[in-house]
C-alpha cells in the first residue's frame, strides 16, 4: 500500500482551480475520510457537505476521478489505484464553494415532476391494504430507496444539455408515485412528466443506472413513464 | 421533447422499420439479378404501389428526421426552441421535396 495519496481538490466557486494535497493512506479509507483529513489537518477553510457517513442521508456526493459518487461509501482503494484522487463538486449543479453545490435546482425539479405524495384518503378512513407482491407495488418498491444524493443528476448527459430536463431522480420518484395505489395525483403527474423537460427528453444513455449508489435503475423508471404517458395521451387522458 | 413530438417520432420509426427491411430486400433482389437502372425503372414506371410505398417512406423519414434534428438543435445549439422548431420544419420540407423528386423520377419518368 502507498504511504501517501496525492489528492487534488476543487477550490473556489464556479471559477476556481484544483489544489493538490498529500494525505496519508490508510486501510479501509473512504473518499470522505480523505476530504475530512484535509479540512481537519491541512486547510480548515475547505467546504464540503456530509451528515450521516453511512450512505443514508445522500448529502456527500462529489465528483471523484471524473465520476459522481457517494464519497462516504466509496473506498479509496476502489477508485484510486494509482494513488491519485481528483475530487470536485457535482456536475450540473451550481457550485457554492469548493466541493459544495447548490441542490436547489435538483429539488425544484422534484416539485415540477410532482414527486410529492398526493393522499387519496383522510386520516378518518381505514388504511388501505396493499399487497407487497402486487405488480404495482413491486414497481413502486423498485426505486423507493432513492436517497436524493444527486449522483444520477450529475451523471446525466441530458441534464447537461437541456437545463429544463427534470433529471433521473425526479422522474424516478414520479414513477414510484404513479405506481403507488394510494396516491391520487396520477393523471396530473403524468401530465407534468409528459411536458417540456419531462420523461420524453431522456436519451436512455443509462449513466444514471450505472452510477446510482443504491443500484436503482432510473432509466427503466423513465421508460415506464414514457409508456404510461403515451398510453394516457393516446386515450385522451392527458394533453400534448 | 414534447409528448406530441415523441409520439410522432416513435410512430414514424415503427412505420419505417418494415419499410427499411423491404427496401433492403428489394436492393438485394435487384443487384442479385443484375438488373440495370433501365430494368428497374421499367418495372416501377406508372406503379401506384411503388409510388405509395416510397411516398410513405419519404413522409415518415422526413417527419422522423426533422424531429430528431430539432432535438439536436435544442440540446446542442444556442437556438431557442421556437427557432430550432422553425429550422427543423424547413429541414423536413427540404427532405420531402428531395424525396418527392426521387419518387416522381422512379414512377413517372
Amino acid at each position: 500500500m502507498l504511504a501517501e495519496l496525492s489528492v487534488s481538490l476543487w477550490r473556489g466557486g464556479k471559477e476556481g482551480r484544483y489544489e493538490t494535497y498529500r494525505v496519508p493512506q490508510r486501510a479501509s479509507q473512504t473518499v470522505l475520510d480523505v476530504v475530512t483529513f484535509v479540512q481537519r489537518h491541512i486547510d480548515p477553510t475547505l467546504s464540503y457537505r456530509f451528515a450521516c457517513r453511512v450512505g443514508v442521508c445522500g448529502s456527500c456526493a462529489m465528483t471523484v476521478n471524473g465520476k459522481p459518487r457517494w464519497t462516504c461509501r466509496t473506498h479509496v482503494a476502489k477508485v484510486a489505484g494509482s494513488g491519485r484522487l481528483e475530487i470536485g463538486p457535482l456536475e450540473n449543479l451550481p457550485v457554492i464553494k469548493d466541493l459544495t453545490t447548490d441542490m436547489q435546482p435538483f429539488f425544484e425539479k422534484w416539485q415540477k415532476a410532482q414527486g410529492v405524495f398526493a393522499p387519496s384518503k383522510t386520516r378518518h378512513e381505514e388504511i388501505e391494504q396493499i399487497r407487497p407482491d402486487s405488480a404495482a407495488r413491486r414497481l413502486a418498491d423498485a426505486a423507493i430507496e432513492c436517497i436524493n444524493c444527486g449522483v444520477c443528476y450529475a451523471a446525466c448527459d441530458t441534464v447537461r444539455w437541456n437545463e429544463d430536463y427534470f433529471g433521473p431522480a425526479a422522474l424516478t420518484r414520479a414513477w414510484t408515485l404513479v405506481n403507488d395505489e394510494r396516491d391520487a395525483g396520477g393523471t396530473a403527474r403524468l401530465q407534468a412528466v409528459a411536458g417540456a423537460g419531462g420523461c420524453h427528453s431522456c436519451h436512455s444513455h443509462q449513466s444514471c443506472q450505472e452510477l446510482c449508489p443504491q443500484a436503482l435503475n432510473p432509466t427503466a423508471a423513465i421508460a415506464g413513464l414514457k409508456r404510461r404517458t403515451t398510453a394516457a395521451y393516446l386515450k385522451g387522458e392527458i394533453k400534448a | 421533447m414534447t409528448m406530441r413530438l415523441y409520439v410522432w417520432q416513435r410512430a414514424t420509426a415503427a412505420l419505417m422499420a418494415p419499410l427499411v427491411l423491404v427496401h433492403i430486400a428489394v436492393i438485394f433482389y435487384a443487384t442479385h439479378n443484375g438488373m440495370t437502372a433501365a430494368d428497374i425503372l421499367s418495372r416501377t414506371h406508372g406503379s401506384i404501389m411503388w409510388a405509395s410505398y416510397y411516398g410513405l417512406f419519404v413522409a415518415a423519414a422526413s417527419i422522423h428526421a426533422a424531429i430528431g434534428v430539432r432535438n439536436v438543435l435544442t440540446e446542442w445549439s444556442p437556438l431557442a426552441d421556437r427557432r430550432a422548431g422553425s429550422f427543423a420544419v424547413g429541414f423536413g420540407l427540404l427532405l420531402v421535396a428531395l424525396g418527392a423528386r426521387a419518387v416522381f423520377a422512379l414512377v413517372l419518368s
